[in-house]
């Protein structure tokens, strides 16, 4: 509920139409864990097709899954996950004044992001090379089943999404940190560090998800 | 005025504020020029730019109907040719339901009313609202460049396979709409969180207004529903682009997969585009009944039934293409279970009326309309989800006057309720009462004899979307065409009477209704920050037989934490000037 203290005096980052920095910070909040539910069913949609077409061709999903690199897959997963506990840890930063740590921990967040797409970058143009193209452009006749093209449209749908959130969320933690190197984020705000770390974890999770459905059921 | 326990925790010392009658400034009047309002975050200002682009998008829309009824008045070609035809009706489609109906009520009456509703400044998120505005607008432009660049004929639903072979700019429009629902979604995560954390203080769940319940039953549709419709267009952008093959049967795809897609958006958005009229009616229906409102809590509840059932019937308009008949079943039995909450709404509505003081004020006298209407449209909905029946009439004009008379019939007449109801608040101007209820009636003629002999003819076979029909159909067809016409004069004389309010209307009293609801507890128009105050809540919104005193009160002394607006103290000495 909100609470109404019209004499406290405000802090400069409150907008005009909050009470005060509670209602604000937890406004955010809310606003952002809103979004992630429209995040995961936006993908919802994918992995439903991908369960459709698994359960019609389960056979195909084994043998396509094969030509996945899991052992990248891995290191992509260790990376994603080590790029949470940073951006926990830049949050933790902001919430003690470490001015500096935020900086360092947002910094590290994104190279791993970088490294994480530079991988993908070389598993793609793997695949490209073999002539594993999406849909009509599949030219590879490695596996032996005449549906290959659509899991590996799934594939690159899912991973392709996938990737343009990690681009995003590259983006975004840029833009946090030359607003920390302004010294805009202290212990009474740090709200734009909170919530892009919690759209972060949900980019991390569905990686968590998509690397075992695609690279390691075989 | 006496102090009042507002809270468990907090006593708050109030006093009344009466509203202003001439305001000297008004969110009208401050920040004005082409430039301030483009950038502006203030939810007023962008719910009259989001009303003027869905009565743009409603103008071109209902063009297009009339080309198209008129096309119908033969059997053979009249005018237009078979593809034209096809372009035509997708657009009519695509535009009434994406760009007209979806956003009118949340976004355009809905931004304006929610925040003066909950005694607050603005939305949660100012700039985000700003920029589901401007997502809008280029989900519009998107539109424009597709119908300019070969056009669309596949219909609003993009059925595959057809849509991704077809010739035409359909990866523009699919795009176009993509965009589009992300205007959606934000403005519905805007709300949710507005409604959760900016109440005025007192304002407790069972004093919020059954208007912002509505709001935010249907934005939570909207944040569950559109996701999924994104990335459905997303795999039709991409199976045209690359033919990915999902929803492709040539490349081992199933076209019936994103029906399943598209309906599970569509059928919810369809009460996207009716629950926010809910709750327009249930404003309407108390205040000119000047009666408590009959049964909040089934009022208020029902509109999340509906939400949530919405989610599980969407199997029904795929009686027809090859479901198993097990989920034919299941889906024709939950649909029927969407009329009951719908049902309880309107013996609630009927309820509030029964024995209230009824003045058939023109918002009013739209309600009534809304009320004999939905209830056709509703009831044919459930002829419709009963499984025999529908192998009958589905694909049928039958299909079309049921959903013309939930959309138009429901939607648009709680829609034009709302618009004249908020009129007066949104412009501090009253229209022509006489001329406003003649208009009411013209447009329940004209649609009435447009859609009902629609109904005739699809009962006995004439199928949608043809621009050519055997000869027997032709009377009912020219009915309907006439109909059309009356219905357009109808929507003529509307505009020439607000606009003739907006240049010369009489002035709107702070509350011309007499309603007991928040928004007009402030001045017509409000000022830049809405109250200058901070509202405090101790009465429902229908509290009617409490006295309106109680109904202003706001935090004493305060100036809503903007100290330059005093306009309570020095109101004497600038009327003088
Ligand atoms: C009591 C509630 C309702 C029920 C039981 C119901 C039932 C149905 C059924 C079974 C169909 C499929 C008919 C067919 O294609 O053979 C249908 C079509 C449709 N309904 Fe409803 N409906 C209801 C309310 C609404 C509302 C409130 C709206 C919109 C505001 C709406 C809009 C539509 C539209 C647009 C279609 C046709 C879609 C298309 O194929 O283009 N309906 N309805
Ligand atoms: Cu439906």
């Amino acid at each position: 509920m909100a609470q109404t203290s019209a004499n406290v005096k405000k802090g400069d980052h409150v907008q005009h139409h909050f009470v005060d920095s509670d209602q604000q910070f937890e406004s955010a909040k809310m606003g952002m864990w809103i979004f992630l539910v429209t995040e995961i069913l936006f993908f919802g949609g994918l992995f439903l097709a991908y369960i459709v077409f698994r359960s019609w061709y389960p056979e195909l999903y084994l043998m396509a899954s094969d030509h996945l690199d899991t052992f990248w897959g891995a290191v992509n997963t260790v990376v994603l996950i080590g790029s949470s506990l940073t951006v926990a840890m830049a949050i933790r930063s902001a919430q003690l004044n470490q001015q500096k740590g935020l900086i360092i921990n947002l910094a590290i967040t994104i190279a791993l992001a970088c490294i994480f797409m530079v991988i993908k970058y070389f598993e793609y143009t793997h695949k490209f090379d073999l002539g594993i193209y999406p849909g009509a452009y599949y030219a590879y006749d490695g596996i032996a089943h005449d549906k290959a093209n659509i899991f590996f449209s799934i594939y690159y749908m899912m991973t392709g999404l996938h990737g343009i959130h990690v681009l995003i969320g590259i983006g975004l933690m840029i833009w946090l940190i030359v607003r920390a190197r302004k010294g805009h984020f202290h212990s009474e705000y740090y709200t734009p560090v909170e919530i892009t770390g919690l759209y972060w974890h949900l980019v991390d999770i569905i990686w968590i998800f998509l690397f075992p459905l695609l690279y390691l059921i075989d | 005025m006496a102090t009042s326990e507002t809270s468990n925790i907090k006593r708050l010392q109030v006093r009344r504020f009466k509203p202003e009658e001439n305001p000297k400034s008004t969110y009208l009047t401050e920040e004005t020029g082409i430039w301030a309002w483009m950038t502006t975050v203030d939810h007023k200002k962008i719910g009259l730019m989001y009303l003027a682009s869905i009565l743009f998008f409603f103008f071109v829309g209902g063009t297009l109907a009339l080309l198209l009824r008129t096309e119908l008045l033969t059997p053979a070609q009249s005018f237009i040719t078979a593809d034209t035809y096809n372009q035509i009706f997708t657009l009519h489609g695509a535009i009434m339901v994406f760009f007209f109906l979806v956003p009118s009520v949340p976004a355009a009456l809905g931004n304006f009313v929610l925040p003066l509703q909950l005694g607050c400044k603005d939305v949660a998120f100012p700039r985000v609202n700003l920029l589901s505005y401007y997502i809008y607008v280029i989900g519009a432009v998107f539109t424009l460049i597709a119908i300019f660049t070969g056009g669309v004929d596949t219909g609003w639903t993009f059925y595959t396979p057809y849509s991704a072979t077809t010739g035409g700019n359909v990866m523009m429009m699919t795009l176009g709409v993509f965009i589009l629902g992300f205007s959606s979604i934000l403005t519905g995560v805007n709300f949710i969180v507005t409604i959760h954390r900016l109440r005025s203080p007192g304002q407790t769940w069972n004093k919020i207004s059954l208007f912002l319940w509505s709001l935010y039953a249907t934005s939570i549709i909207q944040i569950l529903a559109t996701p999924v419709l994104a990335i459905t267009l997303l795999l039709l952008t991409m199976e045209r682009a690359l033919h990915i093959g999902i929803f492709d049967p040539a490349l081992g795809g199933d076209p019936v997969l994103y029906q399943h897609f598209f309906w599970f958006y569509s059928h919810p958005a369809v009460y996207i585009m009716i629950v926010p009229g809910f709750g327009i009616v249930s404003e309407i229906i108390s205040t000119f009944s000047r009666k408590h409102i009959f049964g909040y809590w089934a009022i208020a509840l029902s509109s999340l039934a509906i939400a949530f059932i919405g989610f599980l019937v969407w199997g029904h308009h795929m009686f027809t293409a090859g479901q198993s008949s097990l989920a034919n079943m299941v889906f024709s039995f939950l649909t029927f279970l969407v009329g009951i909450p719908t049902g309880i709404k309107i013996f609630n509505w009927v309820a509030t009326m029964y024995k209230g003081s009824i003045d058939m004020k023109t918002p009013m006298l739209y309600i009534m309309a809304f009320l004999f209407l939905f209830m056709i449209g509703g009831f044919t909905g459930i002829m419709l989800g009963s499984l025999a029946v529908d192998i009958h009439l589905h694909d049928t004009y039958y299909v079309v006057a049921h959903f013309h008379y939930v959309m138009m019939g429901g939607m648009v007449m709680a829609f034009l309720g709302g618009l004249h109801y908020w009129w007066p608040k949104m412009f501090g101007k009253m229209y022509n009462e006489f001329w406003a209820r003649i208009a009411c009636v013209v447009i329940f003629i004209g649609f009435n004899l447009t859609f009902l002999p629609q109904f005739v003819m699809g009962s006995m076979g004439m199928p949608r979307r043809y621009f050519n029909y055997l000869e027997q159909f032709q009377g009912y067809h020219q009915a309907s065409t006439y109909g059309s016409y009356i219905l357009g004069i109808g929507f003529l004389i509307i505009a020439a009477y607000l606009l003739h309010s907006l240049l010369r209307g009489k002035k709107a009293p702070p509350n011309p209704w007499g309603s007991r609801a928040m928004e007009w507890q402030t001045s017509s128009p409000p000022s830049l920050h809405n109250y200058e105050h901070t509202p405090v809540v101790i009465n429902g919104p229908y509290d009617y037989h409490k006295p309106m005193s109680e109904f202003q009160l706001g935090i004493e002394g305060s100036h809503n934490g903007h100290g330059e607006h005093q306009h309570t103290e020095t109101k004497t000495v600038e009327a003088d000037k």
